[in-house]
């Protein structure tokens, strides 16, 4: 049974990060990934990530950008944190090797990005995720006998001990289908977000909200759920992601009349304001009939420099080549807003400690909460890494005065008989995992989307909670041990619908609008009912609701304008 | 919507069974992926078929596979160009004539060469891809403290090893490599391709000892045929066999001799196209071990070993179909380009000469020119043109019948049986350079 100090699931940005930290301060260390580490969804981040490192600039201006941005929904202690420890992360980051483009001084360089009041995104060319993911698994490879990698492992259940605590994990090895119960003294969740929910979406086909149910499963609060982010820019069908460096390079968003239309929604940022606000704004147009006959708008690139494109913005002349046939130099390209970033996950403290005692959680699976009702472009990467960063410190430290973590072989048992009932469902006796996925994504898609109502978000609970019966009996192919792809799916099914049934619950409950939540019957922010987080903790056979206070440190609340 | 099939080698381990193809039938829009139709499969056919993926957007490296013999991502290869693709291999091999009508042509999917596979699509990335980065240590390594502000670098180098930087380690380019099929042991194009990312970078203080290293090693840089297939094959534009002959340069430049004559043989490679267009493979080996001495093999001693020890590697070229023909490996009878074809490649030679930049892939753009030189639609240089010329410029003049030459699925020799060509036959790996 491998036993460790701090055991970390997840290896995108946060869990490699947490586990650096945490090798760092000397415990033994075990990381679990289901794919392997490089290809978890933060290589997918292009833009860049937020610091205010520059002379000009302050952390308390990159803090205000961020409360203002999460419509005041964000707690600014933790707020403050982030942005004060910003600049610092950078710098490790280039100390370790990140190739962060620089200016003709040979010093870091910036770009500016949505909903900032200083360029202050840094960045590698348009691969800005990837290249930071790739340096930070050097450097577990250079730490190899500190980190044990487990790669291709994936994780079904929290192991709990009787007195509460979280003392490790189950998980079913991918390559050859044996489960292993892991023991550990501290554990930390970093597993991404739950995008895949939603159909079509920009995450991977790996964003199930795996860490999110799983935590909520064990009795670990969740918080925020109603706050899933529309990104603006997105290629209709397959959801891709144009990213937010476009706008931020100059392109302009038209719709199918030619007009400018953000004049009309923020005319000071225009195409620069907050995500939700040109979400709602192009969803507007397409509603009102101004869009395309394909429910789209217009992205104008070629107002940029081409060679500033070819230079800063070179994946997406690739993806509008290879995946819409579009070269983005010549012509605009056709986009909408699509399922992006949950901005909700597993309530945290600053140092990323859930409700669990010896469970953490850090990255996009966490609720620190620093996003609020609405995530700034190139603040989850850095959320990724300074909560990774002190996950890992903390676990490490809560390790040390401890004994090894006593785990039982009931929960063993448990997930064995749980992945042997499916793979002996027999064939044809229910649903395939892929239809219903497909229903779920639809589903969500259509009620907790940009625009959301009542009537359509109970409709939405209630389709979910079917697909939830519906997937006890669903079936799969594969009845082998080796890659069986086939069971899994099905486990992440049943992960996306507790986050599904969650995002409905929230949402129906916050009867206002605020940041990604546009409510039209309750179309007002309404800071004298709803200025609070909305918590869900599982009772039975669903969430139930209490509430916790936004931590204000500086900031009072304002009306938002861009 | 139009219809595919797609023709996939499947190997179930746990059946007792060796490798067999099966073709499923999908249904989509042309402009979707190859992964998208064999997710198509397992989702309404059949849930065991295995295939690694993940972002369905070429950035997460998930997704390589043999796509008609190709070694590319299924997330990036649009099915109706697949099957446009198939339906010309078959023609070719039909003699020039489309045999049969146009939607008819299954593309045939496999798992990526020169690795075990584990099931189906999915191949053992850790015996041989993963092994391989970790060879060339793949970390920075920094002299002394760090500053406390960043380093200062100039902004040229990081655009420079951003190129490296890109690779998504997805191994289509170690699929692809022909010294990695002739030596499992070649340390790679991906690796070293990783390797240059820190021999580039001004920050690592262990240049010297680093290239060092790889030049030393009989599986090192030198090991590199200069087939081309890396770059045909890299799905994000890193050119492997260019970051290898930038390790080349630099280790030149560090005065590291050159034990296995690669270096010769860049050069010879060089001045054979500058002289002559294409590519004379009987040449290359005599330039390569006795420069300069026209007609008469007159090598120096310590290169007749070598040039022995390349004739099995010629016969295997001929044997792959990667040198076509025997005849030209006889000095004297290499054909000559029409009209004044030579002129013009002994004049992208001056204007290399003149303009000796590296082109990136992050290229900040011939200042002066502006934006005017990347014309054709194709909006970005997608390879870099380091001072040797690459094939875009040095056709090879293979264009008669005998350059089909067709083979067998490849990688058997790493565990797998073979399951034989599909009944359509499969097309021969991809054209020389
Ligand atoms: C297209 C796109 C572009 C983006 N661009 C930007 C940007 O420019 N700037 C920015 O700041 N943010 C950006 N984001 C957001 C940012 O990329 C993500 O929020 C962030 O990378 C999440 O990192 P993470 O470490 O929390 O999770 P991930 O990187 O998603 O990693 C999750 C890890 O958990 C593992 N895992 C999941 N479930 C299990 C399980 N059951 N068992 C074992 N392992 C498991 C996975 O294998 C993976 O290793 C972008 C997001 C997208 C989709
Ligand atoms: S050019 Fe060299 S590294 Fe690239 S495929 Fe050919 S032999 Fe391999
Ligand atoms: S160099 Fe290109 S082909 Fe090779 S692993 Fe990297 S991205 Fe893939
Ligand atoms: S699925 Fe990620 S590269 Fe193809």
């Amino acid at each position: 049974m491998p036993d460790h100090d701090v055991l970390v699931i997840g290896a995108g940005l946060a869990g490699q990060r947490a586990a650096l930290a945490a090798a760092e301060d000397g415990v033994s260390v075990g990381i679990i990934s289901k794919v392997h580490p490089v290809r978890s969804h933060s290589n997918a981040a292009q833009g860049g990530i937020n610091a205010a490192l520059n002379p000009g600039d302050s952390w308390e201006s990159h803090a205000f950008d961020t409360v203002k941005g999460s419509d005041y929904l964000g707690d600014q202690d933790a707020i403050e944190i982030m942005t004060r420890e910003a600049p610092e992360e950078i710098l490790h980051l280039e100390h370790l090797g990140v190739t962060f483009h620089r200016n003709e001084e040979g010093k870091l360089g910036t770009r500016a990005f949505g909903g900032a009041s200083a360029a202050r995104t840094y960045y590698v060319a348009d691969i800005t995720g990837q290249a930071i993911m790739h340096v930070l698994y050097e450097q577990l490879m250079k730490y190899s006998d500190e980190v044990a990698r487990y790669e291709e492992y994936f994780t079904t259940a929290l192991a709990i001990d009787d007195d509460g605590e979280c003392v490790g994990a189950v998980c079913r090895n991918v390559r050859d289908g044996a489960m292993e119960l892991f023991s550990a003294k501290s554990v930390i969740l970093a597993t991404g977000g739950n995008g895949q929910a939603w159909q079509p979406t920009t995450n991977a086909l790996i964003c199930t909200g795996d860490g999110i149910a799983m935590a909520y499963r064990v009795g670990a609060k969740l918080m925020d759920m109603e706050m899933i982010q529309y990104h603006p820019t997105t290629l209709a069908g397959k959801g891709f992601l144009i990213t937010e460096g476009a706008r931020g390079e100059g392109a302009h968003l038209l719709n199918a009349k030619g007009e400018r239309f953000m004049e009309r929604y923020a005319p000071n940022k225009m195409e620069l304001a907050s995500r939700d606000v040109v979400s709602r704004a192009e969803q507007t147009e397409i509603d009102e009939g101004r869009g395309f006959p394909d429910g789209t708008v217009a992205l104008d690139i070629t107002v940029v420099p081409r060679k500033r494109i070819h230079e800063a913005l070179r994946e997406i002349v690739l993806v509008g080549r290879d995946f819409a046939g579009v070269d983005i130099t010549r012509e605009p390209i056709h986009i909408k807003p699509g399922n992006h970033y949950t901005m909700g996950g597993i309530k945290t403290d600053v140092w990323g400690r859930t409700d669990v005692p010896g469970l953490y959680a850090a990255g996009e699976v966490a609720c620190v909460s620093v996003h609020g009702g609405n995530r700034l472009g190139a603040n989850s990467l850095l959320d990724t890494l300074i909560f990774g960063r002190r996950s890992g410190e903390d676990a490490a430290e809560r390790a040390k005065g401890r004994e090894s973590a006593r785990t039982t072989q009931a929960i063993l048992d448990n997930e064995e008989a749980m992945v042997a009932e499916v793979i002996a469902r027999e064939k044809g006796s229910g649903r395939r995992v892929s239809e219903i996925r497909k229903e779920l994504g639809q589903t969500m898609d259509k009620y907790a989307a940009v625009f959301r109502d009542q009537a359509g978000l109970e409709q939405g609970l209630e389709v979910v909670r079917r697909l939830k019966e519906e997937a006890e009996s669903c079936y799969i192919d594969d009845r082998g041990t080796v890659f069986n792809q086939d069971v899994l799916g099905a486990i992440e099914l049943g992960f996306m619908l507790d986050n599904a049934e969650a995002t409905c619950v929230a949402a129906i409950h916050r009867t206002e609008s605020r940041g990604a939540q546009f409510r039209t019957d309750f179309p007002e922010r309404n800071d004298g009912e709803w200025l609070k987080h909305i918590d869900l903790a599982k009772n039975g056979t669903g969430p139930e609701i209490s509430y916790s206070e936004v931590t204000m440190t500086q900031w009072e609340p304002q009306e938002r304008t861009y | 919507m139009a219809e595919y099939a797609l023709k996939v080698r499947r190997f179930q381990p746990e059946s007792g069974e060796g490798p067999y193809w099966e073709t499923f039938d999908v249904d989509l829009d042309p402009t979707l992926s190859v992964l998208d139709g064999l997710l198509q499969a397992k989702d309404r056919d059949d849930g065991s078929l295995s295939v690694r993926c993940s972002c369905r957007a070429a950035i997460c490296g998930s997704c390589g596979v043999r796509i008609n013999g190709q070694s590319a991502l299924a997330c990036k290869t649009q099915i109706g160009e697949a099957m446009e693709h198939a339906n010309r291999n078959n023609g070719e091999r039909a003699g020039g004539a489309r045999t049969n009508g146009s939607q008819s042509e299954p593309i045939v999917v496999e798992p990526m060469g020169n690795m075990p596979v584990i099931k189906d699509l999915v191949t053992d990335m850790e015996a041989t891809h993963w092994k391989k980065i970790r060879r060339v240590t793949p970390w920075l390594l920094p002299e002394g403290d760090p500053p406390e502000r960043e380093y200062l670098v100039p902004p040229e180098s990081m655009i420079d090893i951003t190129q490296s930087m890109a690779c998504i380690q997805c191994g289509a380019c170690v699929s692809a490599c022909l010294s990695m099929e002739a030596d499992p042991d070649f340390i790679g194009p991906a690796a070293l391709a990783k390797a240059y990312r820190f021999v580039g970078d001004p920050r690592d203080a262990e240049t010297t000892e680093r290239l060092h290293d790889l030049a030393n090693d009989p599986h090192g840089i030198y090991d590199c045929t200069h087939c081309f297939s890396c770059i045909d094959a890299c799905p994000k534009g890193v050119a492997p066999m260019d970051q290898i002959m930038r390790l080349r340069r630099a280790a030149g430049a560090e005065g590291i001799d050159d034990a296995n004559n690669g270096h010769r043989h860049e050069d010879a490679f060089a001045s054979i196209i500058e002289k002559k267009g294409t590519l004379d493979e009987a040449e290359l080996l005599q330039e390569t071990y006795a420069p300069g001495v026209k007609g008469k093999l007159m090598p120096r001693p310590s290169a007749i070993k070598g040039l022995v020890e390349s004739i099995p590697t010629a016969v295997r070229g001929i044997g792959t179909g990667k040198m076509r023909s025997l005849p030209k490996l006889i000095p004297g009878i290499h054909p000559k380009l029409p009209g004044d074809s030579q002129e013009q490649v002994r004049r992208i030679y001056a204007h290399t000469e003149e303009h000796s930049i590296e082109l990136n892939l992050y290229i900040k753009g011939e200042e002066a020119e502006g934006d005017a030189p990347v014309e054709e639609g194709a909006a970005v240089p997608e390879r870099a043109v380091g001072p040797e010329p690459d094939e875009g410029e040095a056709p090879t003049g293979d264009t008669g019948p005998e350059a089909d030459t067709s083979k067998g699925p490849q990688g058997t020799e790493h565990g797998q049986a073979d399951p034989g060509p599909p009944e359509s036959g499969r097309p021969g790996p991809g054209g020389a350079a």
